[in-house]
């Protein structure tokens, strides 16, 4: 992005990248909730889903924004008024600053930040600030509730998420998501060139943990007790309406959006394809439409991912509160700690 | 330069009135969101600094978990909404003398070690990769210190914690 605009003067390079960064977290999180929510879902399920706003009920999400647009903004009696409209807005921040340093394209960064996914981890424990105090500020006992749910639930799940990135970190050697993405695309894999080194592969067991922990992170069924419709009426979120509540579920789906983009940079190549398909040895080979073709390679790894983290959402039923826990401690951070282990011990062999 | 002289002022009023309100608001989650504050105004001192990664585990360790924590506790514990008349307690006038000391002490320590003197312009970007190799390398000691004190407080948490 610096190459392609470096004649654009600096207040407008600051505009074209918050633009980019509404783009970038707006539209997967509007395709999202069109193709899986409203589509996938209703076909698991055997029906149609909405079929009259636009072709295919395409339009359906702008009707839904114009409506909770409309709705009243109501704030409960005995609430902390002015912590309980801030709260929304903190879940939200933290998904736009967690957007900044996903590379798109050999140029088409945000920023370049060396300690990236360092970064992607700690602006991502905000969010659950915002939870917390929105349940609090409610003056409701089922809002409470579902608030200290969802900190404990993320609390407990974001130790084995930095401890599966830990493993792709060592291999790549950087905390650099750029040049993870470079390392996948060079490297070669049981002596082939043609398929780069995805660290899907070498590091399956850390890709299966950080898509578990990620599933939790984002509160997804089977990890969706902080909301439990049953238990807590819609936990944290229970007094929220209009574009208050709009927030929270844009948050939603646009975390999703994210981290499956984490997701696809961490392992599966990000915007690149092997660099030896076109003959590129290096990042300043690779050629200038990639700046182009990378996002919509990117958008496709993370339409992916989310198909997988939605398909477990509308297959699998809620698990309880202490198997939540105890799967976190007992399970998912022992494994994690083993494949650091054993990636670090393999790291120094080979 | 000027650029980041008046963002280091921001900031720093920004602080400032955030650690003062959190002494002084009636409500114990308000004064931990002040707090916040504060140690997100710290993260932004690093970042102009150029220290990232120090900014970045500010970031991650104080806002991401012990603030989360903090508010944990007081919310499964006490914490009312509206105005608490009972948070301060009678050694609330010793703070004061305490606090001006500790500012003393420490702006005079300031002082006489670095004086006028002034530190250079050029200042070089420390990258993650140094900060690793130093504290693998000389640092190694301090840093398992470090460790083991860590370890001996999780270890006596959990002591504590056991009901058996």
């Amino acid at each position: 992005m610096i190459a392609l605009l470096a004649e654009v003067p600096y207040w407008g390079q600051s505009l074209l990248r918050v633009l980019g960064g509404l783009v970038a977290v707006l539209l997967p999180a509007g395709t999202i909730v069109y193709v899986f929510l409203f589509k996938m879902m209703s076909f698991m399920q055997s029906r149609l889903g909405p079929m009259e706003a636009g072709p295919y009920g395409s339009m359906q999400l702008f009707a839904e924004v114009g409506k909770w647009l409309q709705k009243e903004d109501i704030v409960p009696d005995r609430a902390d008024a002015r912590i309980f409209k801030m709260a929304p807005v903190i879940v939200l921040v933290s998904t736009f600053l967690l957007v900044v340093v996903v590379p798109f394209g050999p140029e088409a960064w945000f920023t370049d930040f060396e300690t990236g996914v360092f970064y992607a981890l700690a602006v991502s424990s905000i969010s659950v600030l915002g939870i917390l105090i929105a349940g609090w500020s409610s003056a409701n006992k089922y809002s409470l509730l579902g608030g200290l749910r969802a900190a404990g639930q993320l609390i407990a799940y974001e130790l084995p998420m930095v401890l599966a990135v830990m493993g792709v970190v060592i291999q790549a050697g950087t905390m650099n998501l750029q040049k993870i993405v470079v390392a996948q695309n060079t490297g070669s894999m049981f002596g082939i060139d043609a398929i780069g080194h995805p660290y899907v592969i070498s590091q399956f067991f850390g890709f299966i943990i950080f898509m578990i922990a990620i599933q939790a992170e984002l509160t997804q069924a089977p990890f969706d007790m902080p909301i439990a419709e049953s238990e807590l009426v819609s936990g944290y979120m229970t007094e929220y309406s209009g574009f208050r509540f709009l927030i929270f579920f844009i948050g939603e789906f646009a975390t999703a959006g994210v981290f499956a983009m984490i997701a696809s940079v961490l392992f599966l190549g990000g915007w690149g394809v092997p660099f030896t398909w076109f003959g590129w040895t290096s990042v300043d080979d690779v050629a200038n439409w990639m700046n182009f073709v990378g996002p919509l390679i990117m958008f496709t790894k993370m339409m992916l991912l989310v198909f997988i983290i939605m398909w477990i959402r509308f297959s699998y039923p809620r698990l309880r509160e202490d198997q939540l826990q105890r799967f976190a401690w007992k399970g998912l951070i022992p494994v994690a700690l083993i494949n650091i282990m054993v990636t670090a011990i393999l790291k120094v062999v080979f | 330069m000027i650029a980041q002289n008046i963002g280091f002022w921001i900031i720093a009023i920004v602080m400032i009135v955030a650690a003062l309100r959190v002494v002084t608001t009636n409500n114990v989650v308000h004064a931990a969101l002040w707090l916040v504050v504060v140690l997100a105004g710290a993260a932004a001192q690093y970042i102009l600094l150029a220290a990232e990664f120090v900014a970045v585990t500010q970031v991650l360790v104080y806002i991401g978990a012990v603030m989360v924590l903090f508010l944990f506790g007081t919310m499964l514990t006490r914490a009312r909404i509206g105005t608490e008349s009972d948070l301060n307690n009678s050694y609330k006038k010793l703070g004061i003398p305490v606090g001006l000391v500790m500012f003393v002490a420490m702006g005079l320590a300031l002082i006489s070690s670095f004086g006028d003197e002034k530190l250079p312009q050029t200042a070089t970007v420390v990258s993650t990769q140094e900060i690793s190799d130093q504290i693998f390398g000389p640092y190694l000691l301090p840093f398992w210190a470090l460790s083991v004190v860590l370890l001996a407080a999780v270890v006596g948490a959990i002591v504590l914690a056991r009901k058996d």
